[in-house]
């Protein structure tokens, strides 16, 4: 008998689903089954380690992460009626602890503190939060991955170009700057620490020797106000050597041709890489825009490693807190709210990013 | 067919004597030290030979990795017989039902330092065989140097003059730093080691009347207290904060980075062979409820999923002889946990060079607040200590730390208080 098409494995109605099986297994058991189990647990108050029972506490969890609040403060007078200015001529305020701790009359902010601050006037204008560690997390997170993204996207392709040449010995250029991303970030994180030591890092050294000595060493990871930026300088360090090879898998596909053609008509390089090769890279930079976006929002091992969301909440973030309340606090139902939230968000972005770079002239 | 069943015939008489003992696990928070893993196994094969029912089976860890192995495995329902626990995690475990009461035999608690004894409603959960103390690690020769009263156990410092030292100390212009906290270990360590300095303000983490609440405790007048002298140690430059290199900790002290170094007994070895006899281990300072020092470090304890609770308890009273305590205590530097084994030990023995570590355990060791809730407390400390260091507004920070502990309290119906 002869064998037809429609016999063959290859055409069997059975052959998709068994190719991709493995694949959709894998996907449900780590990705989709947590994500219900998540999903389900925030709105419980369920326990790492506890002999009570779990309830239900609806949308209790989110409340109290993403409650705020607002309090307008008017400066502090003396008898007189005239405002009491300090040494300085700054106007001084009652403290806000004393309207959000045991006072009767504000019972809406019971419980909040200062998250953000600015002076309207003469009055003083609060924004407060009820978790206001989960509010800089958030904060910290979207700073990160705002910076990061653009930034790590730029200099893999900058490298990208620079690699793509026939150059003798270009190989091990591609090694040097892929190298980072090979080594595990737990070992990057605790190397960097020695280079960003205020007492004797390597960093301050450099610095302090190439500025013959005028560089006054920086705690970069001790100072609140550096040292996000100094683990995001080490993050797109860590990980701009897999994207470079990303965009020059992108830069090889595009065909020898066009170039030769932008020769013939007398382009110069720069006028190549915006008519030719920046067209030629559109979806390897969608692709890669998404990418980044996704790594940075799950910021994590580099603050566990060297800050530990210090110096005063500044390195925060939010993969780090739901780690933190989870395992730490055994706050399951906790951390698997902030982890439902940080799943809307990511979707939300990476669907308005889809929608934004989509394919127009069709 | 049969010649596989004679086989195996041979097999299992060949194991004969293993059979007929009951196989017990054992998990150790100890993987990464070699002497410890070597004086725990020295145990173990004295404890299998010493009888033919049980066999104890040792599987080590990772410190850093340990309690979250243990609360993995009891989610999944697959813990060991034997556990060890860190002092004061046990009334979580206890609470959470991981953990059955020990069943020993009269009188083999007798003489432990207190410390030592895990106890949580009225019956002992765990107990250790040794205890941790720490110390102000200081040279003799630098304090004379710079007119520095010698604290004694008797008449330690007080809050004043610890300040004035810190200030000479620094004036001094030799040390980098007048004192080492330690602030790189943000674990543990932190509780551990400052919290009594709260508590010898007159604060605690929680109100231990109740255990229901730390308001009051943690933000009162005493607390706020404790937070500006703590914040002052770190504007005024006398010690290295949070970003501190590790390797620092290590050797500062030992290579005159630092004049005093705030350390535990089990760092005592070292700086003894660096410094000798100049070396002294001081009191904590009194800052005006006595001076207080850390208790309890890690313990045993039965699981409570364990079928062989009789044989797992019989193999923590055996280990409970004074020879393994002082076995412990050798080759670790730890304090033994009773005096007939201090005698033994080559450190602690009256008049020993760590002796004293014995006495400021027995004297001015305070246990860390007895509630499972303790885990969370824990946290919030380290998060508190480490913010106010990094200037965090004192009062403010107190009270979200209050905030915290409260809720988490009443997240779990008080914790069965």
């Amino acid at each position: 008998m002869k064998l037809t098409p429609n016999r063959s494995l290859q055409n069997h109605p059975l052959a998709g689903w068994s190719l991709a099986g493995p694949a959709i297994f894998l996907i449900t058991l780590f990705l989709i089954v947590p994500f219900i189990l998540a999903f389900t647990l925030s709105f419980t108050n369920q326990r790492l380690v506890s002999p009570n029972p779990t309830e239900w506490v609806g949308t209790r969890n989110f409340e109290q992460l993403l409650g705020v609040g607002t309090l307008v403060l008017e400066p502090e007078k003396d008898e007189t009626g005239a405002l009491i200015r300090d040494d300085k001529g700054e106007l001084s305020y009652p403290r806000v602890r004393e309207f959000t701790r045991n006072n009767a009359e504000y019972p809406q902010l019971s419980g909040k503190r200062e998250w953000l601050s600015w002076n309207w006037g003469d009055s003083r204008v609060y924004v407060l939060a009820s978790d206001v560690v989960f509010m800089k997390a958030l904060g910290n997170t979207f700073l990160f991955v705002l910076f990061v993204a653009p930034i790590q996207a730029g200099i893999a392709l900058l490298l990208a170009v620079l690699i793509n040449q026939k150059l003798k010995g270009i190989n091990i250029f591609r090694a040097i700057y892929f190298m980072p991303v090979v080594v595990s970030i737990v070992v990057v994180s605790l190397l960097w620490r020695f280079i960003y030591s205020g007492q004797s890092g390597l960093l301050n050294n450099m610095l302090g020797f190439l500025s013959f000595g005028a560089f006054k060493p920086v705690d970069w990871l001790g100072n609140p106000a550096t040292a996000l930026w100094s683990i995001l300088a080490m993050s797109v360090w860590q990980g701009v050597g897999f994207h470079m090879v990303i965009w020059l898998s992108g830069l090889q596909t595009i065909p020898v041709s066009l170039y030769e053609a932008a020769d013939i008509e007398g382009a110069t390089p720069w006028q190549k890489f915006r008519y030719v090769t920046w067209p030629g890279l559109r979806n390897t930079a969608v692709l890669i825009l998404i990418v980044i976006t996704m790594q940075a929002f799950s910021l994590f091992s580099q603050i566990d490693v060297m800050t530990g969301g210090g110096p005063v909440d500044s390195t925060q973030t939010m993969v780090f807190q739901a780690v933190e309340r989870g395992y730490g606090q055994q706050n399951i139902a906790g951390g698997s709210a902030i982890s439902v939230i940080l799943f809307l968000i990511v979707l939300t972005i990476s669907m308005a990013q889809r929608y934004l770079t989509r394919e127009r002239n069709r | 067919m049969k010649k596989l069943a004679v086989l195996a015939g041979i097999l299992a008489m060949s194991t004969a004597p293993a059979w007929a003992q009951t196989e017990l696990s054992l998990w150790y928070h100890g993987a990464g030290n070699p002497t410890e893993g070597e004086i725990l196994n020295t145990v173990i094969s004295d404890f299998n030979a010493s009888q033919s029912d049980w066999a104890v089976k040792l599987e080590q860890f990772p410190q850093g990795a340990y309690n979250d192995t243990i609360v993995a495995a009891a989610v999944a329902g697959n813990l060991p017989d034997i556990i060890d626990v860190d002092g004061p995690n046990m009334p979580n475990w206890a609470w959470a039902g991981y953990m059955a009461p020990l069943e020993l035999s009269e009188g083999t608690l007798d003489g432990f330092l207190p410390g030592t004894i895990g106890t949580w409603q009225d019956k002992v959960y765990s107990v250790g065989l040794w205890d941790a103390a720490v110390a102000m690690f200081a040279r003799k020769s630098v304090l004379e140097e710079n007119g520095i009263r010698i604290p004694t156990l008797e008449q330690p410092w007080t809050g004043e003059e610890f300040n004035a030292a810190l200030e000479t100390l620094k004036a001094s212009g030799k040390f980098e730093y007048a004192l080492d906290l330690g602030m790189n270990d943000r674990g543990e360590w932190y509780p551990y080691a400052y919290s009594p300095f709260l508590q010898s303000f007159g604060g605690d983490i929680i109100d231990r009347t109740t255990y229901t609440t730390a308001e009051g405790a943690l933000n009162g007048d005493a607390a706020i207290a404790f937070g500006e002298w703590w914040q002052s140690l770190f504007t005024n430059g006398y010690a290295p904060g949070t970003s501190q290199d590790p390797a620092d900790r290590e050797t500062g002290f030992i290579d005159g980075k630092y004049a005093l170094q705030w350390n535990g007994n089990w760092n005592a070895l070292k700086a003894l062979e660096a410094f000798g006899d100049d070396l002294l281990f001081l009191p904590a300072p009194d800052f005006g409820n006595g001076p207080k020092i850390g208790a309890a470090s890690w313990q045993f304890g039965v699981s409570a999923t364990s079928e062989h609770k009789d044989g797992a308890s019989a193999f923590i009273e055996f280990a409970t002889q004074d020879k393994y305590v002082a076995a412990f205590s050798n080759g670790l530097g730890l304090i033994p946990a009773t005096a007939s084994a201090a005698e033994l030990t080559e450190n602690y023995k009256p008049g020993g060079p760590l002796a004293v570590f014995y006495d400021l355990s027995k004297q001015q060791g305070t246990l860390r607040p007895v509630t499972p809730g303790y885990v969370v407390e824990a946290l919030e400390f380290i998060k508190l200590a480490a913010d106010i260091a990094n200037g965090a507004d004192v009062a403010d920070t107190l009270d979200a730390a209050v905030d915290a502990i409260d809720a988490d309290i009443q997240r779990n119906n008080n914790y069965g208080f």
